[in-house]
């Protein structure tokens, strides 16, 4: 099991000033605090929709890299995004799922499936290029660096705990500076 | 003799194309699938995103309006009702340009929904005044000429619309 800010720190070596990421709950919230960045995509709104806004920015961006933090119990929401993305192909879109087996910031419920699921076998049914299954911080920081260099829909499930918690600061995530911000950082317009 | 006239699915392409709409964000409906759904899976200028699921649709919308790629989500009135939270969050709470179109499946051609005697129909009118989102009919085949002006000034704007299709497009 990997400590999930040790795998952030390690990923964001990887995140370059032009890459969007957009991470959902705990994960977010250690993000922000580890690797505070105008292209943070916070509004996400409504649980299970991040893979979704992921695919929509790549789409929309296909000069930049799209990097999507997913949640195992957000991704259960919303599974037939996995096929979405596997058929639109944008080689731009990184997706990784925080695999934890529970519903944390809601009190830490497990999730159906949580122990038996292999979600990179159905990203890679769905028609995801490169698919990963990650459980220790070593293997992690040996995929990183060719990880990014291959074409997507590339997808990666990190079998993970919590590391460090951070602020779950839900009145920023939900502000509209925060999504004014992230406007201008993308459009390079005031 | 049947005296109803049907909107025309070219002319609503012709306005897509004309607002700038660059992709389409769709799970098929039977009251647009000929007229304008299978068209526009064949047009060049515009992209289909075959979703799963409508609320992914309203994200993906979303999501691109960041940048000013516009698009459209076409659904029926089911997947407007399946994509409500969606719809609440990020086309009402974020105010962003979520335009949608949705085929009233099951409705009679005379009537206004809120007249239809099929109660899957009749609430839709309510339940968009119900959440504040903004909305019009296209039923008659003039009612697509408006529709440029209303994605535009949603993008200037930044609110979200729903198109009520009314009336089957003709191909």
């Amino acid at each position: 099991m990997i400590p999930r800010d040790q795998a952030l720190i390690r990923m964001g070596g990887f995140i370059a000033d032009e890459d969007i990421v957009v991470a959902v709950y705990q994960t977010l919230f250690d993000w922000m605090e580890i690797k505070p960045r105008v292209l943070n995509y916070v509004a996400t709104g409504a649980m299970g929709q991040a893979s979704s806004h992921g695919l929509g920015l790549a789409l929309a961006n296909p000069e930049r890299k799209v990097f999507v933090f997913d949640g195992d119990g957000s991704l259960l929401m919303n599974l037939g995004a996995l096929a979405t993305i596997g058929e639109a192909s944008p080689t731009n879109l990184f997706h990784f799922v925080f695999a934890n087996g529970t519903y944390e910031v809601n009190g830490e419920h497990p999730i159906p499936g949580g122990k038996t699921i292999e979600f990179e076998k159905i990203a890679q049914a769905c028609g995801y290029r490169q698919t990963f299954k990650v459980s220790s911080l070593v293997k992690l920081e040996k995929l990183l660096p060719d990880l990014f260099t291959k074409k997507g829909p590339t997808f990666v499930a990190l079998k993970i705990v919590p590391g460090k918690q951070y602020p779950r600061r839900y009145d920023f995530i939900h502000s509209p500076e925060a999504r004014e911000n992230f406007r201008r950082a993308l459009t390079g317009k005031p | 003799m049947n005296t109803l006239a049907y909107p025309s699915g070219k002319h609503i392409i012709k306005q897509f194309l004309a607002a700038r709409i660059q992709f389409i964000a769709s799970l098929p409906d039977i009251v647009t699938s000929s007229g304008l759904l299978w068209p526009i899976s064949h047009h060049k200028e515009l992209e289909l995103i075959r979703i799963c699921k409508e609320d992914e649709g309203v994200s993906i919308c979303a999501a691109m309006s960041y940048n000013d790629t516009r698009a459209v989500l076409l659904m029926q009135q089911t997947g407007l009702m399946d994509s409500l939270n969606a719809i609440r969050a990020l086309a009402m709470d974020y105010q962003l340009p979520v335009v949608m179109m949705v085929g009233l499946q099951g409705k009679e051609p005379e009537p206004k929904p809120e007249e239809s005697n099929v109660y899957g129909v009749r609430i839709i009118p309510s339940v968009l005044n119900a959440m504040s989102v903004p909305y019009s009919l296209i039923q008659e085949p003039d009612d697509v000429f408006e529709i440029k002006d209303i994605i535009d000034a949603c993008y200037r704007n930044s609110k979200p619309h729903v198109f009520l299709v009314g009336r089957t497009p003709l191909a």
